[in-house]
């Protein structure tokens, strides 16, 4: 058993290095274009609303802890508090996809969604001074926002649907001690989606902001 | 060639794994790693047959300067096929999804993978994507070429590139999930006493093969998923116009496409490094650093893709680093063939059809690979960039190497999956009619490209010809090369001799268990004490090359 519990793990670990490596292409283009169009790229990150990113890093860094207070409630065998620390979790996750949908929701209004509607006004307000940008680098800009963001959203999406299965099952008392792999493993899953979210937050929203 | 017709022997209760149910549902739902991998040939031959048959269609096209069997847009769809289904639905699965899924497990003593329903799982996702690329190929098939550069792919084609990209996407799934496997299996499965230094190099091959799987197939995912999101919400993330990047495309599609070189010969390697120990009856020069190879070119692999861009506009420094750098994974595969080479000498070599496979990998291999130096040059790059010489330089290596892997694989363990000896004499007569059909088509198109001829052009200047002529004989002659394997396979099934647990006399933990295997593979768990390729502990088998098998 201890065996089996390890070698899933170990599988889980692997799929979790493929799935850096697939959000590293994305980051990879990020970096590479916020290089070349520095300016166009900064307006981009101030016209973000750094109050929603803040506060979606928090709800993301709060259901990491309720997956762990999750994971100790399986090997304490307390089914009650699993399913609850798992609700919690789910719920959490709903809140930040909430919070995202406002969030691509105004960028829609501002004609901020890439396509042949697509406009830019905003400058770079580069400690005070205004300094104007090119309308389509700042589509590069909200292409890869969008990518970025979708692509974990995406993640977010079946790391809820996952979640709620093993909320059924833990219900219906699936797991003991003995045997929590996979809360365990969604646990994993989840803490690296959340990993994800703490580069793109700075990355996106902050590091423009320089005073 | 006098054979006897041994009837199969009837049988109460399931001894193998291939008589252990017949029902349909017991090979669908399997999770047999054997069954499994019995899936993946069916499967994977018929896409090496498709694939082939638009290679057929090329070489027709080419056989007259004038553009005249197909259309200059049709040739577009149907190199465009070609290179699709072979790189991705034939090379990339081919050893590791066949033989690798079917000897992993029996070679390290295990009943089975790791993640047996992610196995099959991993079959079912390479049905799905294979599926959807014949519906692209029914719906006028994508004409960008297998590398989809931007932005041509995102832009201009009017072809169903989303489509295919979501093929290439789930096959990738696929891929990764067995790569995943073997690592998993390899760490946790081991029998006991069989430590890292006795594994067999083929499992060395496999795990190098995995970690490419697991670390560069992610990337060719996201490639395509940011290809189809430009095309589908116009998103420009390559878009030129809005100051992106096509050269990013390059970079991140042949950041996964030249490692995935890799995982495509490195499983081949690994069955040559078999065979030669097999068959020179010794065991392998140098064992450590062949197994250390492995990962050596795993590694340094992934960082020499730009020299796919030496003339796409990539800087100066940049290239004469990327150069280097190609230069320098030549030398792990270099020291691979001088240690098979030195594994020879003095060896108790025989020439059954195996070690003739392993004989012919050896020497196209070494072509292939030193062609590649010539285009890791900077200078002879330039003169040939998509010319024919590259055309002819990666046949060399994925069909000259791969395939004479896979052949060689196929009929050495042929008789562990199936029970039964294929005839040697077909078997040799294909053998040589796979080498000079492959040399014949594939050698004067070094000369063509040298000279000049471009790639994925549908006609071509008159003095060209008599080389285009040699080269579509050539490419007659290796189909019946791989034609009469099917043919003598499939009649080996029922009148092939019966082989025994070791026909080959060979080292190996695979061989200690009967043909078929049961199908929990081995009785009971082996306890290994010995060395890899101890093949000074076991009596030299001659008298397979008989062809009789029985004795």
């Amino acid at each position: 058993m201890e065996q089996q519990k390890n070698t899933a793990s170990l599988g889980m670990w692997l799929f979790l290095v493929t799935e850096i490596m697939f959000f590293g292409g994305l980051f990879c283009a990020y970096l590479i274009y916020r290089l070349m169009h520095f300016n166009a790229f900064a307006a981009g990150s101030q016209s973000l609303d750094i109050r929603w990113g803040a506060f979606n890093t928090a709800v993301l860094l709060v259901s990491s802890l309720t997956v762990v207070l999750a994971v100790r409630a399986a090997q304490d065998g307390s089914r009650k508090q699993l399913v609850a620390y798992l609700v919690i979790t789910i719920l959490l996750g709903l809140t930040f996809l909430g919070v995202k949908a406002i969030e691509y929701k105004e960028k829609f209004e501002k004609h901020h969604v890439p396509g042949p509607t697509f406009s830019f006004t905003e400058k770079f307000d580069d400690n005070g001074k205004q300094i104007p940008v090119a309308s389509n680098e700042a589509e590069l800009f909200f292409s890869l926002y969008f990518a970025m963001t979708g692509m974990h959203a995406l993640h977010m999406i079946i790391g809820c649907g996952l979640f709620t299965v093993l909320t059924v099952l833990a219900w219906k008392g699936h797991y003991s001690p003995g045997y929590y792999t996979p809360i365990e493993n969604a646990g994993l899953y989840w803490h690296l989606v959340d990993i994800i979210w703490i580069y793109l937050f700075p990355l996106l929203y902050l590091i423009s902001r320089h005073s | 060639m006098a054979t006897t017709v041994i009837p199969a022997q009837p049988t109460s209760k399931p001894t193998n794994y291939l008589n252990d149910g017949f029902t349909l549902k017991s090979w669908l739902l399997t999770t047999d790693h054997k069954r499994i991998a019995m899936l993946y040939l069916v499967s994977v031959t018929l896409f090496f047959f498709l694939g082939g048959f638009f290679a057929m269609l090329i070489r027709l096209e080419l056989l007259t300067p004038q553009g005249d069997l197909v259309s200059a847009d049709t040739y577009n769809k149907i190199f465009t096929a070609h290179g699709m289904i072979m790189v991705f639905f034939f090379l990339i699965p081919v050893v590791p999804a066949i033989l690798g899924n079917f000897l992993v497990p029996l070679m390290i003593g295990a009943k089975d993978l790791a993640f047996p329903r992610i196995n099959l799982l991993s079959w079912y996702l390479y049905i799905i994507a294979g599926g959807i690329m014949i519906h692209v190929l029914l719906n006028g098939g994508v004409d960008t070429g297998w590398t989809l550069y931007s932005p041509f792919s995102t832009q201009f084609s009017n072809t169903n590139v989303i489509e295919a990209g979501i093929a290439i996407f789930i096959v990738g799934f696929s891929s990764i999930f067995t790569g995943l496997n073997f690592i998993v299996t390899v760490h946790r499965m081991r029998a006991p006493g069989l430590t890292w230094s006795r594994l067999p190099l083929f499992i060395w091959a496999q795990y190098a093969t995995s970690l490419i799987m697991i670390l560069g197939t992610p990337v060719i995912a996201i490639t395509t998923v940011m290809l189809a999101v430009e095309r589908l919400f116009h998103l420009g993330i390559f878009d030129p116009k809005l100051g992106g990047d096509p050269l990013l495309f390059q970079h991140l599609f042949w950041f996964y496409s030249h490692p995935a070189v890799y995982i495509m010969i490195l499983p081949s390697m690994g069955v040559i490094s078999e065979l030669i120990a097999c068959f020179s009856h010794k065991r392998i020069f140098g064992y450590k650093i062949v197994a250390l190879s492995s990962i050596a070119i795993a590694v340094i692999g992934f960082l020499v893709w730009a020299h796919h861009m030496f003339v796409a506009g990539i800087s100066l420094y940049a290239a004469m680093i990327f150069s280097f750098i190609t230069f320098f994974v030549g030398v792990p595969s270099a020291i691979k063939v001088f240690n098979w080479t030195a594994t020879l000498y003095r060896g108790a070599v025989s020439f059954a059809t195996p070690m003739l496979y392993a004989f012919g990998f050896i020497g196209l291999f070494t072509i292939g690979g030193l062609t590649g130096l010539f285009l890791a040059s900077l200078g002879i790059d330039v003169h040939v960039t998509d010319t024919y010489f590259v055309v002819s330089h990666f046949h060399y290596v994925m069909v000259g190497g791969v395939v004479m892997g896979y052949l060689g694989g196929m009929h050495f363990w042929w008789p562990k999956i199936t029970g039964r000896m294929y005839p040697e004499g077909w078997a040799k007569l294909s053998a040589l009619f796979v080498f000079v059909g492959f040399n014949l088509t594939f050698f004067p198109q070094f000369v063509l490209g040298y000279v000049g001829m471009p790639r994925r052009y549908w006609q071509y200047p008159p003095e060209f010809q008599v080389l285009n002529v040699l080269s579509t004989a050539g490419a007659s002659v290796l189909a019946v090369g791989y034609l009469l394997p099917m043919i003598y396979f499939a009649w080996s099934l029922r009148y092939g001799p019966i082989a025994g647990p070791n026909p080959w006399g060979a080292a190996g933990l695979e061989w200690q268990t009967p043909s078929p295997p049961p199908t929990t593979n081995f009785d009971e768990t082996p306890v290994v004490t010995w060395e890899a390729y101890n093949y000074d502990e076991i009596e030299p088998k001659h008298d397979f090359l008989e062809g009789t098998g029985e004795r």
